[in-house]
């Protein structure tokens, strides 16, 4: 091997350093993988696998202890569905307002405010929602107020900034021929932004609205901090009631937890990393196919 | 261009009408939340609560105000470093579609997924139990390094990518090396970006609560050592709203974090805007 310079060997180490720092990302998701799944799985399997996630008894207390967690699941599902029945309708008009119909000199206040939205801690959003939202959920529908329907709509709140962004970058990337064709076929602005575009853009939005799912359904202090925490399978029409979700089990029992009812609370976290990582994957995916257009 | 004005009919007003609606309700929202924590805490600001010693009664935000400085300190010592470096082999090192910089893709867009809690609950399964750090600054730093890593390597991709090619070919054409173009050359430029992007990461921080309070804890003292606990603004926002004994305290304490998190972020647009429209 012949002699080379200094600065062949300086190129070298640099590149090697670069390397291990992008490695970084992926040995920290291992690391999260093998430490959530080596304490959750032998858990839920010592406890059965199917008790575990259809059980609806949560009793860490008993003895012996219960650990069902379908309620938290159910609980989960239930803000889930109600956030994007509050968001996504006033988030997808919304970026619709902000794609195609804003103003110049409107949209430079109403696009930082939108970002003002999406940097708001959600513990200030759980503090409103305790002292402005519970309030007016009970004196306007009955119940305590901490409930499935006050839940719904603070997360309905915190995903709206998601839901316009994301729908919004979606709608500019159509071609605007579509637009000017549908204009030139005699439609009106609206006709054409609604019945053009927005379908157009439509892998775009679900795409947005995948990931307001996956905001909605990791939130935690926000829920927690208004949804009751009672740890009861409740059926859909009990909306006025309080219910437990999956992220508010582990942050209301972690601090005290031990032995088999910390694993419990550890597989909980798993499956609520398996229902995140499902929605990533199809985030992905609808982000490809519009990636693809 | 002249546009001809066609008449609308029921359907067009309809829509137009929803989309006015979406848009009102969505600035009444924002209007709501930053109004109501402002107006109700401004008035309860008030020098004690700045006090340096912790008590029950005065409950001062200077721990929880160290503390997130501290947490917001030692993140980033390791965060940025890794993150732009990661990002610079990406974009400056790595080949074109290569199965390598496709797994790291693959693996920020997923820890930029994961929710806060299970970041908390993985930092205290890994750094408090098995590594034996308990409730510490470096466990709670070190957690929310990895939730801030993908913030500051897509901030910093974006920004070496619009750096023009000309740049490093014209320092390559001078006879630098690919380290020194790098150095010297790409990311100079590329600077303001890498920063409104760590800046942004700051002020996903200061937000942070689920991950910090299972890692850092939420004890009001300050860190003495590394391996000390305490707590951040956000985890001092959660005890107060949960002991609901200090109402006034917690209005604003809300509306402090309030103000630190809306400036954070406005100083992040501002620095990214400034100097890319000066470039």
């Amino acid at each position: 091997m012949g002699k080379r310079p200094l600065s062949f060997y300086k190129e070298l180490f640099a590149k090697i350093l670069f390397g291990i720092a992008a490695s970084a990302a992926v040995f920290a998701v291992g690391l999260i993988c093998v430490f959530l799944f080596s304490q959750g799985l032998p858990a839920m399997a010592e406890m059965g696998i199917w008790q575990f996630l259809t059980g609806t008894e949560w009793r860490p207390t008993w003895n012996p202890p219960l650990y069902g967690i379908l309620p938290m699941i159910v609980g989960s599902l239930y803000v889930t569905a109600g956030a994007i029945l509050f968001g996504v309708p006033i988030g997808i008009f919304a970026a619709v307002f902000m794609a195609e119909m804003c103003p110049k000199g409107v949209y430079r206040f109403l696009k930082p405010a939108i970002n003002l939205l999406a940097g708001i801690p959600s513990v200030v959003f759980g503090y409103f929602g305790m002292v402005i939202l519970v309030p007016f959920v009970r004196e306007n529908f009955g119940g305590t107020g901490n409930s499935i329907l006050t839940a719904s709509i603070l997360l309905g709140m915190m995903i709206l900034p998601t839901v316009i962004t994301i729908s919004e970058s979606a709608m500019r990337a159509v071609p605007r021929h579509i637009y000017e064709g549908a204009v030139a076929l005699g439609a009106s602005r609206e006709r054409a932004v609604f019945f053009t575009i927005l379908p157009a853009a439509k892998s775009g939005v679900m795409a947005a609205v995948v990931l307001g799912v996956g905001r909605a359904i990791g939130e935690t202090m926000a829920v927690r901090m208004v949804a009751g925490n009672q740890a009861i399978l409740r059926a859909p029409n009990e909306f006025l009631m309080g219910v437990r979700t999956m992220t508010s089990n582990v942050v209301l029992e972690l601090g005290y937890a031990y032995g088999d009812h910390r694993a419990a609370l550890i597989a909980t976290g798993v499956v609520l990393f398996v229902f995140v990582m499902i929605i990533n994957v199809l985030f992905s995916l609808l982000k490809k196919k519009e990636g693809a257009r | 261009m002249k546009i001809i004005k066609t008449k609308k009919k029921p359907l067009d007003l309809i829509l137009l009408l929803f989309t006015w609606l979406a848009i009102a309700a969505t600035v009444a929202v924002l209007v709501m939340v930053v109004g109501y924590v402002l107006m109700n805490g401004v008035g309860y600001i008030r020098p004690s609560l700045f006090a340096w010693n912790f008590t029950t009664e005065n409950q001062s935000l200077m721990p929880a105000i160290m503390g997130t400085l501290m947490i917001v300190g030692l993140a980033l010592i390791v965060a940025v470093p890794l993150g732009v470096g990661s990002a610079i082999y990406l974009v400056e090192y790595a080949r074109r579609g290569s199965i390598f910089v496709k797994i790291v893709r693959t693996m920020t867009e997923t820890l930029a997924g994961i929710p806060s809690i299970v970041y908390g609950l993985f930092g205290f399964i890994f750094f408090g139990v098995f590594l034996g750090w308990g409730l510490s600054l470096l466990s709670g730093a070190l957690t929310v390094t990895i939730m801030i890593l993908p913030l500051i390597m897509r901030a910093t991709e974006e920004s070496l990518k619009s750096v023009p090619d000309s740049f490093r070919e014209g320092s390559f054409g001078l006879g630098a090396g690919r380290l020194r173009t790098v150095g010297r050359i790409v990311l100079p430029a590329a600077m303001p970006g890498i920063l409104g992007g760590v800046i942004l990461a700051i002020g996903r921080i200061v937000g942070e609560t689920a991950a910090i309070i299972f890692t850092l804890g939420n004890v009001a003292r300050m860190p003495n050592n590394l391996f000390d606990t305490g707590r951040t603004l956000s985890a001092h926002m959660y005890a107060l709203a949960n002991e609901g004994t200090h109402p006034g305290e917690a209005h604003a304490t809300a509306a402090v974090l309030l103000v630190v998190v809306i400036l954070v972020n406005a100083l992040a647009s501002f620095v990214t805007k400034f100097i890319r429209g000066r470039a």
